[in-house]
């Protein structure tokens, strides 16, 4: 298997709560991998590790086969490894361009020397940013949104603008960390069809979802987290046939 | 009253560098400073030693910047991730250190008695010496405000908004959050260092009493009254802080009813109050959508 | 309906601003029942719970407590009418000891504290063993018996309980679970109960309502339900057409 993401053996306490134990999967490149798992059973904190944000206790996080745990999270980032946030975090006092505009890396107006200097070049880069940041928005379909405040659009606008900052960067890897929570039916559908226009474009996604449809329609393979352990992986309809799977859901026969 | 108006209009000016530099920190990137005064005191110090030992004034100007930004440098290297609360306590703490500094190693700058004999830039032809203070003064301060207003509007700038609002989105998207927020602090640090020069050189006597917390408040009330993160505003602010400061002064030759020390007090609640009034009305005016 | 319904909705539809989450869900208690809502991550639990509490108000539908319709009441009136309510997070009051949490619990509706701490404490004879101790002090699970019985101060006809089991380990929600059991058994209170733990709580439960994004879509005794494999086709997602997204 051509893995893209590997993580073996890894391990991150809370106090008392073991959040990530033992926990051991690969996502393929190219695929959609839907990860699961009751309330709690550590997708986030996992999410949290993956892209430098946590360390782990113990155990291997290999990018493309590079260690990444322990990385900044600014390093893992520039690696080609993005993620969004479950709750959308839009850089409220800027505009939805500026909030993409943000992203492109090694930008010579962003340092401070530029400012000393002729700007031809800084006004060029910018209108080449702007361009692709248009680009972007007009494949998410915020293009009218363009100038407005980020803080002024929908709940469901913002995650497809959590998406498209994370598409900005072109990256390899997409962590999307619930993209369908508290969007109503009728976006949840456009989402969709986003997500697959990006997978389609070659990037691989990993999609933390609690909206089963989404996931057994979306995802080709499922891997269950219960209390940080990985219990189960396979393809939709393996997972749904899966009786630990669902005592997971459903509070398990541990007593 | 002109020479009086001039001496004010250059206070303006020297707190404008102070102030920009704040600007920089804490109202275009978030950072807290609550003890901007060091980095003030710091360039005053570094100003006065270095004409002393004989350096022409442009190169000690130029010595002064390094030298406060330098302090800039390593506040933020100690103060762990410039985290806000830290960052509050550490740099309060770091300007009250500063001062004590300067008040008892006598030998490096004089102590309480301070150092006196500061030379002042020479006075430009057809100028009297204050008008012409103020007028090179000015002509800094315009090359300061120009920095930070492309600075602001770069994508640097834009970087350091994105910070101040949310830095884990910036650490998401690839950038060092920390680098980041080390270099504006730094230059905020160095705005206040050249700021201190000119004090320095405009009063050509310095000592640690005019050193005190009040001017890291002063300076925070002038950032405040314009908006957070405009430079126009920023100096606005400042003249207004300066006017309100040293403009009530004169006030002591038309009120006979309070003396000198009742009239330092009505000052402070003068711009207190003036703070208030200028801030319940933004609020009020930025609140509706 | 029977006249020893205590509780009773129907139609609720509700949500957060521009939110619906609830489209139209109807429970009934029954006194001295315990009645278990459970249902995947977004099927509108909780939204159910603070809708019948009045946290939130529905845009349509009918809340009877006793007969007595409460749909439009503030959450005050309707804990002075008999009904008890604990949250799911942050449910006691840290820096206070668990005799005063159980005096706040009477705050609403003053009346013989000592009295009532006495039969609450006959209730949940566990809340004599760390009564002076301060209840931010206190493990997870004692601190939601202290939040239970705190609830239970005011006397109320009906409990309703958000995921009294999240953060617990198992031996704490077994504990947590058995003096619910408790609660029914002595105090006679009917029992609401909001479930991620289906089947511990299905074990100590009467009844059950499955909610699935917001409409109710099983319901039947406890055993039942705990044996149907339509729960887990709700879970895990059915793929059966209707509940596309």
């Amino acid at each position: 298997m051509n893995a893209i993401l590997e993580i073996a053996g890894l391990n991150r306490r809370f106090g008392g709560l073991q959040a990530i134990d033992r926990c051991e999967f690969s996502v393929r490149k190219g695929s959609i991998t839907g990860l699961i798992g009751p309330n709690g059973a550590g997708k986030s904190t996992l999410f949290n590790i993956v892209s430098g944000f946590l360390k782990p206790d113990s155990g291997e996080v290999r990018f493309e086969g590079r260690r990444i745990d322990g990385m900044a999270p600014h390093a893992v980032a520039r690696l080609g490894l993005r993620r969004t946030f479950q709750i959308p975090r839009e850089l409220k006092r800027m505009s939805v361009l500026e909030n993409l505009m943000l992203v492109p890396e090694g930008q010579f107006g962003d340092r401070i020397l530029s400012v000393v200097l002729p700007d031809a070049r800084v006004r060029e880069e910018e209108r080449a940013n702007a361009a692709a940041a248009r680009e972007v928005l007009q494949m998410v379909g915020l293009e009218t949104k363009a100038d407005a405040p980020a803080a002024l659009l929908s709940g469901g606008q913002k995650k497809l603008l959590e998406l498209a900052r994370c598409l900005m960067s072109r990256p390899r890897l997409m962590l999307l960390d619930e993209p369908t929570a508290g969007v109503n039916p009728t976006l949840i559908r456009d989402l969709m069809d986003v997500m697959r226009q990006v997978h389609a474009s070659g990037i691989t996604l990993l999609i933390i979802e609690h909206n089963m449809n989404v996931v057994m329609e979306l995802c080709e393979r499922i891997v269950v987290l219960d209390r940080g352990h990985v219990i189960a992986a396979g393809t939709p309809s393996e997972i749904q046939e899966n009786r630990q799977v669902l005592d997971a859901y459903l509070g398990g026969a541990d007593a | 009253m002109v020479a009086y108006l001039v001496a004010i209009l250059i206070f303006a000016m020297i707190y404008g560098f102070v102030a920009l530099g704040l600007n920089i920190q804490w109202g275009l990137t978030g950072l807290i400073n609550l003890g901007q005064v060091a980095f003030f005191a710091i360039g005053a110090y570094a100003f006065a030693l270095a004409t002393h030992a004989g350096m022409p004034l442009l190169a000690a100007l130029v010595l002064a910047t390094l030298v406060s930004g330098a302090f800039g440098g390593a506040v933020a290297l100690f103060t762990p991730r410039l985290r806000e609360d830290y960052l509050a306590i550490v740099t309060l703490g770091f300007s009250e250190f500063i001062r004590l500094i300067f008040l008892n190693e006598k030998w490096l700058a004089g102590g309480p008695d301070g150092i006196a004999a500061i030379p002042r830039p020479p006075t430009i032809p057809g100028l009297d010496t204050e008008t012409s203070f103020l007028v090179v003064s000015a002509a800094l301060v315009g090359l300061a405000f120009w920095f930070s207003q492309r600075l602001a509007r770069f994508p640097i700038g834009r970087t350091l908004r994105a910070i101040r609002e949310d830095e884990t989105v910036v650490a998401s998207v690839g950038k060092p959050t920390l680098a980041y927020k080390s270099q504006a602090f730094i230059l905020g640090a160095a705005l206040a260092g050249i700021g201190g020069a000119f004090f320095a050189s405009y009063l050509t006597y310095i000592s640690p009493d005019m050193f005190g917390p009040n001017v890291s408040i002063y300076v925070l009330a002038a950032v405040l009254l314009g908006t957070q993160g405009s430079s126009l505003g920023t100096l606005a602010g400042t003249a207004v802080v300066a006017a309100l400061l040293e403009g009530t002064r004169l006030l002591k030759d038309y009120i006979t009813i309070v003396d000198g020390v009742q009239l330092a007090a009505l000052r402070l609640m003068a711009l207190g109050l003036a703070l208030m009034v200028i801030v319940v009305i933004r609020y009020r005016t930025t609140r509706s959508p | 309906m029977s006249a020893q319904e205590v509780l009773g909705a129907g139609g609720l539809i509700a949500g957060y601003g521009e939110m619906q989450i609830l489209h139209g869900v109807g429970v009934r208690l029954s006194a001295g029942e315990i009645v278990t809502v459970i249902g995947p991550n977004g099927s509108g639990k909780s939204t159910l719970l603070k809708t019948l509490v009045g946290l939130i108000r529905p845009s349509a539908g009918r809340i009877l407590l006793s007969g007595q319709e409460i749909t439009a009441t503030s959450t005050r009136d309707r804990l002075r009418a008999g009904l008890g309510y604990v949250p799911q997070v942050r449910n006691v009051f840290a820096t206070m000891t668990v005799e005063e949490n159980l005096r706040m619990g009477l705050f609403a509706l003053p009346g013989a504290v000592r009295e009532r701490q006495e039969a609450v404490r006959e209730i949940l004879p566990t809340l004599n063993d760390y009564w002076s101790a301060r209840a931010g002090k206190l493990s997870g699970g004692q601190q939601q018996i202290v939040a239970l019985g705190r609830a239970l101060m005011a006397s109320p006809k009906v409990l309703l309980l958000d995921e009294p089991s999240a953060g617990l380990s198992p031996k704490a929600t077994d504990e947590v679970f058995r003096h619910i059991r408790a609660i029914s058994d002595r105090q006679g209170a009917a029992v609401l109960l909001v479930e991620q733990n289906a089947h511990k709580a299905l074990a100590i439960s009467d009844r059950c309502y499955v909610l699935a994004e917001g409409r109710n879509r099983l319901d039947g005794d406890a055993a039942s339900i705990a044996g149907n494999p339509e729960v887990g086709r709700i879970y895990l997602g059915a793929g059966d057409g209707s509940q596309k997204a």
